[in-house]
């Protein structure tokens, strides 16, 4: 096609400049012979470098979602031969308790998750960045973003001897400030509370190590003018560095937010989903109905449901932002 | 840790009380962070009749390694540990060098579809691993790589961030040097081989440390793909040592907790860098 005429435009002009000072008197229709074979070896190139990504990605990635949202519309055991179903496991997920509950669940899950790893990390992130020896400065960054490194699984193995009512050091800690023992595992709430609280400790770190990156971007003149009009701390930050901030606690909170929403080890460790459905989140339901129950077109449907859950929660993060994000 | 180093100057006197405080709230903040990692080492080397003691004693009275005598017993650590480092090394090296070649071809390289391939490649960040899961999962089984390893390995192979990543990467470097490399004869491959590859190396390293940590902590798609004891990673080895917990103690658990965290944590002490600005320069997906 318009290929041929394409091709020399990207790199050609400095090339030919270059060889102008150095190649002495280069007839030009050589040295578009030389670009042209020079061109097609970088394609050729690209096409080499780019072959494991791009095919990876079309086979990992690309086929698989259109493969769910066909699969979505079939009855599957793996056994027997798909079976058309249209709309209908759909409409029998939207009508199973169990997977209503779940998504209930895991968008309670998201806010408070979110909202008190966002404050968390922000609170310390602020704390760290004031004025303290160098050493010690990195020591707690060390501290906060330890808990990240550890295997989500495993730290629930963990925090379920942590959370246990009777003899759980959580509960020994709270007794030593006066609060009265709490069924973390046991009871609905105490369940939730505890799920939270085991995915938050481990995530907080990663919003924190964006909102340290995002302060220092900001200048320090910002702040000295600040003080120098009076400002406390406290109004300092809410008038000042939040509003600067502003972009990093949008991707921050955009990231908490996907990852939230696929929550599963903590649950399916610490809890397996109960007691009743209180702590069954919809990667959980996607788990169990797929390779338990082997119902390859529901667990489809549910998982469809999620990617447009997400998909719709981002999009209203990114249309909610324009008012609050402040760009310098 | 603080106390002698105060005595302020008379003028900074005001200032005195507002850093101490916020220190002190950060060491405590800090220690709650880590008390469940110096719980776990340390009920790990307890006796079991002593594993259920409060308040915990941070240092047990006569310590022990019955409990990871216990973990070897009832589990094969050694061929979980070997499983798991082989996945993980594997998807490391492989997602260096499909994510350097990548990340070269979308900064330096001129062709046809750039932008929107650049643009899928992007979009597929957010694609949540779980939607995608049960169809991957059933292009696994056709090609016969369920409970395999390598069917662990080779989707792991493309990496979105890390591509991204390393094409920002290279977009830093200056762009003359290649450009003098062209002018004294040097094909493309070579340019790249020769002139940019080198320099990759500490970006690669960001790749490969976030891969390794991220794969090595894997629960989700091992959890699903393999089935026979023999091709189990370390967090379902681990997993699978609380169910036949009814006669032994919590110690042993624990023991097995703090096995699989030492590569994790020697990572962290060695590639800390790295994994720091990994997670830092665009924060997604891990």
């Amino acid at each position: 096609m318009t290929n041929t005429e394409i091709r020399p435009v990207g790199p050609e002009p400095a090339r030919t400049r270059r060889n102008r000072r150095t190649g002495q008197t280069r007839k030009a229709s050589e040295s578009t012979a030389a670009t042209t074979i020079r061109t097609r070896g970088t394609r050729l190139l690209a096409v080499l470098f780019l072959a494991p990504t791009v095919v990876g990605i079309v086979v990992f990635t690309v086929v698989p979602i259109a493969g769910s949202v066909v699969l979505s519309l079939f009855q599957w055991d793996v056994i027997d031969d798909p079976r058309w179903a249209g709309a209908a496991n759909y409409r029998e997920i939207l009508t199973d308790s169990t997977v209503l509950v779940s998504f209930r669940n895991t968008l309670v899950f998201m806010v408070l998750a979110v909202a008190l790893q966002l404050l968390i990390a922000l609170v310390l992130a602020i704390a760290v960045n004031g004025r303290m020896p160098k050493w010690l400065r990195s020591v707690f960054r060390s501290a906060f973003f330890f808990p990240l490194v550890l295997s989500a699984a495993s730290i629930s193995v963990v925090m379920k001897y942590l959370f246990n009512q009777d003899f759980g050091p959580v509960n020994w800690l709270l007794g030593t400030v006066g609060i009265p023992s709490v069924p973390w595992l046991t009871s609905e709430n105490g369940a939730m509370a505890a799920v939270v609280l085991a995915y938050v400790w481990q995530q907080f770190g990663f919003s924190f190590l964006l909102f340290v990156g995002g302060l220092n971007n900001i200048p320090k003149e910002v702040h000295e003018a600040a003080s120098l009009d009076g400002a406390s701390g406290v109004r300092k930050h809410l008038a000042i560095t939040l509003p600067l901030l502003s972009p990093t606690l949008l991707v921050a909170s955009v990231v908490g937010i996907i990852n939230a929403l696929q929550v599963f080890e903590q649950p399916y460790v610490l809890t397996a989903g109960g007691p009743g459905d209180s702590t069954r989140t919809v990667v959980m339901v996607i788990y169990e109905t797929a390779f338990e129950q082997l119902r390859f077109g529901e667990a489809s449907a549910v998982g469809v449901l999620l990617f447009a859950l997400i998909m719709a929660v981002t999009a209203l993060q990114f249309r909610l932002s324009r008012r609050y994000v402040h760009y310098q | 840790m603080p106390g002698p180093r105060t005595s302020p100057t008379p003028s900074r006197a005001r200032h005195r009380l507002a850093p101490w405080g916020r220190i002190a709230g950060l060491a405590l903040c800090a220690l709650l962070t880590l008390g469940p990692v110096i719980w776990t080492v340390s009920t790990s080397l307890r006796t079991p009749a002593e594993s259920f003691d409060l308040p915990p004693k941070i240092i047990p009275t006569d310590p022990t390694v019955d409990a990871y005598r216990g973990v070897f017993d009832q589990i094969d650590v050694w061929l979980y540990a070997l499983n798991s480092a082989l996945v993980t090394a594997l998807i490391a090296a492989g997602q260096m060098i499909t994510a350097g070649l990548a990340g070269y071809a979308f900064a330096r390289l001129e062709f046809r579809f750039k932008k929107p391939l650049f643009a899928l490649v992007l979009a597929t960040m957010m694609v949540p691993l779980q939607v995608t899961m049960v169809p991957v999962f059933l292009e696994l089984k056709t090609m016969g790589l369920t409970d395999t390893l390598l069917g662990l390995i080779v989707p792991a192979f493309p990496t979105a961030f890390g591509t991204f990543l390393m094409r920002q990467y290279f977009l830093g470097m200056p762009k003359d040097l290649g450009e003098a490399a062209m002018i004294d004869g040097a094909g493309p491959w070579r340019v790249f081989r020769s002139v940019y590859a080198p320099l990759a190396a500490p970006g690669l390293a960001i790749v490969g440390v976030l891969a390794f940590n991220y794969h090595w902590n894997e629960f989700f798609r091992p959890l699903i793909l393999e089935t026979s004891t023999e091709n189990l990673t370390l967090p379902l080895g681990l997993v699978s040592l609380q169910g036949n917990l009814g006669t032994g103690s919590i110690s042993v658990v624990l023991a097995g907790v703090v096995l699989s965290m030492i590569p994790a944590v020697i990572v962290f002490v060695v590639g800390q860098r790295p994994l720091r600005e990994g997670i830092t320069s665009a924060g997604v997906n891990r």
